[in-house]
């Protein structure tokens, strides 16, 4: 099913693109698609894939972010779950982590019930947004040449950073990672933290 | 404004200093009153990253987030905060995230703002619906001890925690209408 989106590029390329080489970097992926998304880049430890909590993505990366200091942290979302949390915007630009990214793979739709059109549809810039909030840095990508630059960017952990992605309304095939979160949670925290993780 | 504890109460100091004992690194807040003794100390603590909020429920969010990468989070916010939580403390509950709260409350005793009565009525419950455990400190003497169990039941048992400090402790305001 492929549905009118003013974007072209494919999101599993995308995503696949910016986890290549992914060194140190921890990810939240949004519920719905994005959670898939990067479950078809190669499921991972250091992937916390969200079945819930619409809205909370980039919340999760900014606390994760300011505990990690040295590492970059990367949150994947769609527009829809970027428009239910836009405050976090405003928050993440006074918090001011510089390691922590947020990129939204804008479909302009809502795909998990049935691509409704979203805001972003209807002339909503949620790069000028992020931009009014006073994030430092801010790519609008429309094109595939513009990907490679967003990953160097995401690695160089000199943001915050946010980039809307605008790409195909398309239903890709379900790609579903775990679904229990103590799991989900306690993978990270191990990867990140060892074994003494568990005795914290 | 609401009413902030007088410059005289103990307890707001006591409270930071358990928050450090025990290890918090990220305090969560939209600004209260209730909480304003706090919160300043916290922001003037190198080793804590207060984070000011737009909303209650994105602080949800940064606890687990905080937790993810090492680090304890803690809430502060007032009763109709709780409110906006409701559907993310979820997180918790599917993560078995620690997060504790600590919540002033509003339309709890002796209000005088009748836009507060029906979330703070209703603040203890919609916590527990979503599987929070809620302790009460309605005396001063109550608030540190309680405050300490929330923190190490959150910590302990992997689960969200709230401590609701009293309208009691805090006082009404009552915009000059005695």
């Amino acid at each position: 099913m492929a549905m009118i989106s003013s974007g072209t590029l494919d999101r599993r390329a995308v995503v696949n693109a910016l986890l290549a080489e992914r060194g140190e970097l921890a990810v939240i992926a949004g519920l719905g698609a994005p959670a898939w998304d990067i479950t078809a880049a190669g499921d991972h430890p250091r992937n916390l894939p969200l079945w819930g909590g619409m809205g909370s993505a980039a919340s999760i990366g900014l606390g994760l972010a300011l505990a990690q200091p040295r590492r970059p942290v990367l949150v994947i979302t769609g527009d829809g779950e970027m428009l239910m949390g836009l405050g976090t915007l405003a928050t993440i630009a006074v918090a001011r982590p510089p390691n922590l990214s947020i990129v939204v793979l804008d479909n302009e739709h809502y795909g998990e019930t049935g691509m409704q059109r979203t805001h972003t549809g209807a002339g909503v810039d949620l790069a000028a947004m992020a931009r009014g909030a006073g994030i430092p840095r801010v790519h609008a990508v429309r094109d595939e040449a513009e990907v490679a630059p967003l990953r160097a960017a995401i690695h160089e952990a000199s943001g915050p950073l946010f980039a809307q992605v605008k790409i195909k309304a398309d239903a890709l095939k379900l790609v579903l990672p775990p679904r229990e979160g103590a799991y989900l949670q306690a993978r990270m925290r191990e990867a990140i933290l060892g074994p003494q993780a568990h005795l914290a | 404004m609401d009413v902030a504890p007088a410059a005289t109460e103990e307890w707001p100091g006591a409270l930071f200093a358990l928050l450090k004992s025990h290890g918090i690194r990220q305090v969560a807040f939209v600004p209260d009153a209730g909480h304003s003794h706090l919160i300043r100390r916290c922001e003037e603590d190198p080793d804590i990253k207060a984070v000011v909020l737009t909303t209650e429920e994105e602080g949800i969010g940064l606890m687990l987030g905080a937790w993810l990468g090492g680090e304890r989070g803690v809430l502060l916010m007032q009763s109709s905060g709780v409110g906006n939580c409701i559907n993310m403390l979820s997180l918790a509950t599917l993560h078995r995230t620690p997060m504790p709260m600590i919540v002033t409350m509003r339309g709890d005793f002796g209000e005088f703002n009748p836009a507060q009565v029906p979330m703070g009525n209703a603040t203890q419950t919609v916590l527990e619906a979503m599987g929070t455990l809620v302790r009460r400190a309605d005396h001063r003497e109550d608030v540190v001890p309680t405050v300490d169990a929330t923190l190490r039941m959150a910590f302990n048992t992997f689960r969200p925690t709230a401590t609701l400090i009293g309208q009691r402790v805090l006082g009404a305001k009552t915009f000059g209408k005695e």
